[in-house]
């Protein structure tokens, strides 16, 4: 498959659905065929993968005693 | 406040309860008169309890992410809905995705109730910034080896909350979902019940607008100073 020469606008804007793993086959050839010369859009690449990770990180949050027992407060009511 | 225990009394009603061939492990246990005395088995007000007990914490995570401040009210809604319906949980090793799904059910539900318009941000506006290339220009941690890396890591847990709620609802939710609490595309689109291709877009813009609100947010709060006088 030849890939297709895409600006950086357009290898930056599937940067995340190439993480999610959810471009075409083409897609993902005219991407890496960008990444393979294009320095500025590996760093943005990396950077997505660490922005991913940041999310993932920050998803659990310690719930408040006091919350925590007005809740199981709530289970035991009904 | 009504008393839920007046709202809500145990046992279900017959609707409620679960049939042999879903839930329940085994013949015996379908029949409540029978298991009177049992109060541990599946299906039973106890096994409610240790499921609702042992999922306050991650549902109430995942409410602060999706709606701040509401967090308390939306899980308190969620336990009555999985209360309620109880009696469908088909899988009880499956229990907290369960009762996550009920979550986002409710927060759907309030939002349509709520009913506000949002106009969407066009996707032009949003794809123009990049924070990789804003944090190259800017250079605001001059000392730094790994810019990018550290200042991410300027962000406390509170900071992060804070420019999630900058955020519109329909762009939050997708982003919460996707990527804090790692819901598949698809099930994020049949939970919010919205086409497949409109949770892209709103990932995508999602995306974008979370990285603009990371770097207004660092500037507005003067984030980054302390962090670059070290």
């Amino acid at each position: 498959m030849t890939e297709r020469m895409i600006p950086c606008s357009e290898a930056v804007r599937q940067l995340w659905d190439y993480l999610d793993q959810r471009l075409t086959a083409r897609e993902q050839a005219d991407l890496e065929g960008h990444l393979a010369f294009c320095r500025r859009c590996c760093g943005e690449l990396e950077f997505a993968k660490e922005l991913q990770r940041f999310l993932a990180s920050h998803g659990a949050e310690e719930i408040p005693p006091d919350v925590k027992e007005h809740l199981e407060r709530l289970v035991d009511d009904l | 406040m009504r008393p839920l225990a007046d709202a809500i009394t145990w046992p279900l009603p017959t609707s409620f309860q679960p049939s042999v061939t879903t839930w329940t492990r085994g013949a015996a246990a379908d029949d409540r008169s029978e298991r009177a005395g049992d109060e541990t088995g599946p299906g039973t007000k106890l096994a409610f309890e240790r499921l609702a007990r042992e999922s306050i914490p991650s549902l109430y995570g995942m409410a602060r992410r999706l709606v701040g401040d509401a967090a308390e009210d939306l899980v308190q809604e969620c336990l009555m809905r999985a209360y309620r319906s109880f009696g469908t949980l088909e899988d009880p090793q499956a229990g907290l995705a369960w009762m996550q799904r009920i979550l986002v059910n409710a927060f759907r539900d309030r939002l349509r109730k709520e009913a506000r318009s949002v106009s969407e941000v066009p996707v032009e506006e949003v794809d123009e910034f990049s924070l990789y290339r804003t944090l190259a220009d800017e250079d605001p941690l001059p000392y730094s080896d790994s810019l990018h890396v550290d200042f991410l890591h300027s962000f406390g847990r509170e900071d992060v909350h804070a420019v999630l709620l900058r955020l519109p609802e329909i762009y939050r939710a997708p982003l919460v979902l996707r990527y804090m609490q790692g819901f598949s595309t698809k099930e994020i689109a049949r939970l919010l019940e919205a086409p497949l291709g409109t949770v892209l877009a709103r990932l995508h813009r999602g995306r974008k607008l979370f990285e603009k609100e990371l770097w207004a947010y660092a500037k507005e709060t003067d984030l980054l100073r302390s962090r670059a006088e070290r």
